[in-house]
């Protein structure tokens, strides 16, 4: 069972991976849409691709109001 | 008329099938000028039918197949108008609307949805009239419509009735949530998965094995499984102009078209 903290990494690794951002760029207390670039549709996409990758649903509601990596990982982490 | 290059959409018939691609800036949302073009596209159905096994229904954009109606259009045709004059339009539109997506619904050759991105509300109602959903994974579903104080009124209900659980449909509809194609699969709705960027390739495969069966059978078939569930359908058209009249509708259409998002999806 992954901990609190792989799943942060992992978040930052997807999100560096699929929006050609440096990883080492990349903090958990960062804002996502700032630091990504990202719009609503875009976000979406991450939203797709954090559900395939970690193998579940995250409503979008989930997310609503959130806009760091760290908290993002621990909405994930609640449905692991 | 076996091909036609238009401003929302074209199709071209090719060895007895037919590629319909949806291809309106930003997110092919329907309004008028999709509409009149897909009333185009059943026109042309007498002239088509005798020849086509199969039409594949996809999208040119970029970000999915369609973002679902033309909020903006609709507020801001609506706003110029009287009440009355507001809800006898939008009845038109939707009744307009309803005996386009009938008609791909019933067609005799079967219809694939090939899916990516975004396939919200109307967009995705139009999904649901095909026989098969084939999406990539990168695919979202969902029907947004109670953010705006409407239901989906394109038809979505009674065809997501008609093909899955009510607990599934239950849960899109009264959270507003979208759903990856994974989930759709295991709930019925998306009959296969693609990777990423490949609906359309797997939907070009899957029409070639479809072509090679009788089409009187195919027919037959297709009408046997697939009733149309048109008194649901008429009532859904009464349920969305009851909501559309009330005024928290054009109180958040005005805000969903004055958002400064160019397209404006998270909750």
């Amino acid at each position: 069972m992954r901990t609190l903290e792989q799943t942060t990494q992992e978040v930052l690794d997807l999100a560096s991976k699929h929006f050609n951002v440096p990883a080492s760029s990349l903090a958990p207390e960062d804002d996502f849409f700032k630091k990504l670039g990202i719009d609503s549709l875009q976000t979406l996409e991450m939203l797709s691709r954090l559900e395939n990758h970690f193998g579940i649903e995250l409503p979008d509601y989930e997310v609503q109001g959130v806009s760091d990596f760290r908290t993002l990982a621990s909405r994930i982490q609640s449905r692991l | 008329m076996k091909s036609f290059n238009g401003k929302a959409l074209r199709w071209e018939w090719r060895d007895g099938v037919i590629e319909l691609t949806l291809d309106r800036e930003p997110g092919n949302e329907i309004g008028t000028a999709m509409l009149e073009e897909l009333e185009q596209f059943v026109a042309a159905f007498p002239a088509l039918i005798p020849e086509t096994a199969v039409c594949i229904i996809s999208s040119n954009r970029k970000h999915g197949f369609s973002a679902g109606a033309d909020l903006r259009e609709l507020y801001q045709s609506a706003a110029q108008l009287s009440e009355k004059e507001r809800l006898a339009g939008v009845r038109a539109f939707i009744e307009r609307i309803h005996a386009v997506f009938n008609a791909i619904d019933a067609a005799p050759f079967t219809t694939i949805a090939a899916v990516h991105g975004v396939c919200f509300g109307g967009g995705f109602e139009l999904a649901l009239t095909c026989d098969i959903i084939i999406a990539d994974k990168m695919a979202r579903f969902a029907f947004p419509e109670l953010r705006l104080g409407l239901i989906p009124g394109f038809g979505g209900i009674p065809r997501l009735k008609r093909d899955l659980g009510n607990a599934f449909i239950r849960d899109l509809l009264l959270t507003g949530r979208s759903v990856n194609a994974s989930r759709g699969q295991s709930a019925g709705l998306v009959a296969q998965l693609a990777a990423e960027g490949e609906a359309m390739r797997i939907a070009r495969a899957t029409a070639a094995q479809i072509v090679k069966f009788d089409a009187v059978t195919r027919a037959a078939a297709k009408k046997f499984i697939k009733p149309i569930p048109h008194e649901e359908l008429g009532r859904e058209i009464d349920l969305f102009c009851e909501l559309f009249a009330r005024p928290a509708v054009m109180a958040a259409l005005k805000k969903f078209a004055e958002s400064t998002d160019a397209m404006p999806y998270l909750p």
